[in-house]
């Protein structure tokens, strides 16, 4: 069963012609798929309006990049140039809206190269309200999500009801309490779903139907009840700065593989951005407004209103999971991540969490040195351990 | 061109004492008890935070100073020390070793610490992480003021109300806690009646450069005319006099059919008109500059000397809406505008100011301009017609400015367009490179 299960996100994770999405655009006739890159969108406003929600999260380490380079210069990070390279094939042809949110200056631009290059699709870019007050921030989202809503029924036909949309945050309601429950099992017990396999899920989600996605988390962690497996002597470690773009699996690979035990990580973000349910009651795109805003998850693409945050955030999130220490893993030319990590680093450091920093590309293909460096950090931190001892 | 003796006009001693004035009392100011707001250039809120009688810092332009006085290599190393990577922005990276070094200033006196950093949110991402790390560094409050991003081309009326908003609930009263002093409007009013007198005369001088000769160069040489617009002298009677000089003196060049003033005297005989797109690099400012005055190219407009405000296509500060008028000049700094508006601002420069070609300057460090360049390039050859030329070096990274790679490119280029001439001029016309 939990192979079954794995084997079909993979072959969802590898897909990059998205053939799920053509088969469900197939099985649903008029109906419309919907793009957004990373970190956060509210998918429940795209599948409310009739819209296949469908993660970009670029090609990684499967495809080779000829026309995205020549959008992109040597110093810009990796994701933006796979992402052109999807879609300049063909293969994004599928999307009837592609939505931008603000992450950084990388993808905020990007929107308007898809609008230059695709005048027949919707675009947005979805500006994130970073101002620290509740109340302007939520109001001004609001705002900005009932301009999406309408534009996106525009696009289908099809204007939600408040009951349309309640139904919609009910069903990701239930994907975000699933994948909640993933992350608590492997926090408790990482022997047990390796890191590997979790990313593999989170990234199936991206590209099917939420109910789709439902099942077979909850089919794999029944599995995974069914058949626990043994505990190893490997290091507890948090995995900071992949928000955006993607690490090639083949380096979470190497991290769990050097003998680390990845019990918190930031990939694909934008499915745990709001850590709680949101509230059926009231008008729904409030709602959804005020859940982003009072979300608690502090990630480097929001503004850090507590001026110790930075300094405390590496420590809340090792003893949250139980970790023993910190890899920082960003993109190369990342901005948001790299740009952070002084500060996050500093404050872990001052807490005395052993940390490491490295930084790869998506289409990373030698993992060496990963293995090597985190494999010694893994050593060094039951050492420290013992020494603590 | 004609060599002729360097002479300082009327505007550059003003402006020389302005800032000199202005460094010396920012280096008082903690013994006057005078306030200091950090803030960014692009979404200035200058009027405003003169209003209380604090004075603005601007720590890009500390950063730019820093690179053309050859001191911003050892400041990014000393960041880079300390943990701060290679990739990201060298403004951020020089002003924090900058801070390390004793925060000594471009005018060789020492910087006060802010009373507040006042995040003027607008067009660029780094600057919520580069507050968020001087935050740490001086220990001092902070105040948000996010400018929602042009991503459709224009903002809706209610982003300006939210604007207004932040304005009115959260600046206006965290300039109030620091200053101890209470919201003057009619102060501010004044103030952005005269930021209104001086963008007039800085239009007229940006829009001189129509002209043939142009009597300006609309890069190099405007972002010494932009410095005290986009600083600390907007909403100041300083600020209309420096303008009011500058203008005459331009217009007194234009009718006696002269150039402007270049690393080497006036350059009169102009061979090539050119829009500039991006930053120039600042630790190589007068090379760079010479690249161009050495073929006879002057640069009639440019995108970069718009950041700190688009006045050339209308705008003016309006003391009728006092919070309105500065929620609009937020909003329309030039990198809080999308891609198609960058191009068709390119492309209308070409068209208006009769240019021969475009340049862009792509910055190694900064995304807000650099991502999408290579875009801008075939979008705006394709509707303008006219050649683009693309290098790349960095704002104030010394490491990313190749000479060798950037003369050769940029004399491959001037080639191009002499090429393209003959030409048309034996054909009657030239397609599209």
């Amino acid at each position: 069963m939990r192979r079954t299960v794995i084997d079909w996100a993979r072959e969802l994770y590898e897909d990059l012609d998205f053939t799920a999405v053509h088969g469900w655009l197939d099985d649903h006739p008029g109906a419309r798929a919907g793009g957004y890159l990373p970190v956060y969108v509210p998918r429940e406003i795209l599948h409310a309006c009739g819209f296949l929600p469908v993660g970009i999260h670029g090609a990684g380490d499967r495809m080779e990049i000829i026309r995205g380079d020549a959008f992109y210069q040597s110093y810009i990070c990796h994701l933006p140039r796979s992402v052109i390279e999807l879609a300049q094939s063909g293969r994004l042809d599928m999307l009837s809206a592609v939505l931008f949110p603000s992450t950084c200056d990388v993808i905020r631009n990007l929107s308007g190269i898809w609008k230059l290059l695709y005048p027949d699709v919707y675009v947005r870019y979805i500006d994130l309200p970073q101002v620290p007050e509740p109340e302007t921030a939520a109001a001004f989202y609001e705002t900005e999500l009932r301009h999406l809503v309408r534009d996106l029924a525009a696009v289908s036909d099809r204007l939600p009801s408040d009951a349309d949309l309640r139904r919609s945050i009910a069903l990701y309601n239930e994907m975000r309490a699933v994948v909640r429950d993933l992350y608590a099992v492997r926090r408790q017990r990482p022997w047990d779903i390796p890191t590997e396999e979790l990313y593999l899920l989170l990234r199936a989600g991206e590209v099917v139907p939420a109910e789709a996605f439902i099942e077979q988390a909850r089919r794999y962690l029944a599995a995974v009840e069914a058949d626990p497996g043994r505990p190893r002597d490997n290091s507890r470690v948090v995995v900071v700065g992949a928000f955006c773009e993607q690490p090639p699996l083949g380096l979470i690979k190497s991290i769990e593989r050097a003998g680390c035990y990845v019990v918190n990580d930031d990939f694909v973000l934008g499915t745990r951005f709001l850590g709680t349910n949101v509230s059926l009651d009231g008008d729904p795109v409030r709602t959804l407004a005020d859940a982003f805003v009072n979300a608690e998850l502090r990630t480097s693409v929001r503004y850090e209103g507590d001026a110790c945050g930075k300094r405390r955030l590496m420590k809340e999130q090792v003893e949250a999971s139980g970790a023993e220490g910190v890899i920082f893993a960003a993109p190369s030319f990342c901005d948001p991540a790299l740009l952070d990590q002084p500060m996050l680093r500093g404050g872990a450091e001052s807490a005395g969490l052993p940390c490491i920093a490295f930084k790869y590309s998506e289409n990373t293909g030698q993992f060496q040195q990963f293995r090597e460096q985190a494999g010694t950090f893994a050593d060094s931190l039951k050492l420290w351990n013992a020494g603590a001892a | 061109m004609s060599r002729t003796q360097v002479l300082k006009d009327r505007s550059m001693v003003l402006q020389k004492e302005m800032i000199a004035r202005h460094f010396a009392r920012l280096e008082q100011a903690p013994e006057r008890h005078e306030p200091v707001v950090y803030t960014f250039v692009p979404g200035n809120l200058t009027e405003l935070i003169r209003s209380f009688d604090a004075l603005p810092v601007l720590p890009e332009i500390n950063a730019l100073q820093s690179g053309m006085r050859k001191l911003s290599g050892d400041y990014i190393a000393e960041a880079e020390r300390s943990g701060h990577s290679e990739d990201v922005c060298a403004y951020v990276k020089c002003d924090i070793g900058m801070a390390k070094a004793g925060n000594i200033g471009p005018a060789g006196t020492k910087l006060p610490k802010p009373d507040l950093l006042l995040l003027s949110y607008t067009g660029c991402y780094t600057f919520m992480k580069w507050f968020e790390l001087l935050r740490e560094e001086y220990d001092c409050p902070a105040v948000f003021f996010h400018v929602p991003y042009q991503g459709d081309g224009a903002l809706e009326p209610e982003h300006r109300e939210y604007m207004i908003r932040q304005l009115r609930e959260q600046v206006i009263p965290a300039l109030e806690r620091v200053t101890g002093r209470a919201y003057d409007e009619d102060r501010l009013r004044q103030n952005l009646a005269l930021s209104a007198l001086a963008e007039d005369d800085l239009v007229a001088v940006l829009q001189s450069a129509k002209r043939k000769p142009s009597p300006i160069d609309g890069y190099f040489g405007t972002v010494y005319y932009v410095g005290p617009m986009f600083s600390a002298f907007r909403g100041t009677e300083e600020g209309v006099e420096y303008y009011r000089a500058l203008r005459e003196e331009v217009e007194a060049r234009a009718d006696a059919g002269l150039g402007p003033i270049v690393p080497d005297g006036s350059l009169d005989e102009q061979r090539y008109r050119l829009v500039v797109e991006g930053p120039p690099s600042w630790t190589h400012f007068r090379d760079f500059w010479k690249m161009f005055t050495d073929e006879k190219a002057v640069v009639v407009a440019s995108t970069y000397t718009k950041v700190g405000g688009t006045y050339d296509f209308g705008f003016r500060h309006d003391p009728r809406d006092p919070l309105g008028t500065l929620a609009d000049y937020c909003s329309g700094c030039y990198t809080n505008l999308n891609l198609p508006s960058r191009v068709e601002m390119i492309a209308r420069y070409i068209r208006e100011y009769e240019a021969d070609g475009f340049v862009i300057n792509s910055i190694k460090s900064c995304n807000s301009f650099s991502a999408g360049q290579l875009m801008i390039l075939r979008e705006v050859e394709k509707r303008s017609g006219v050649p683009g030329a693309f290098i790349e070096s960095d704002l104030v990274d010394p490491r990313y400015f190749s000479q060798a790679n950037i003369k050769n490119r940029l004399e491959s280029y001037f080639q191009m367009i002499e090429s393209r001439r003959r030409g048309a001029a034996a054909g009657g016309g030239g397609a599209a490179a």
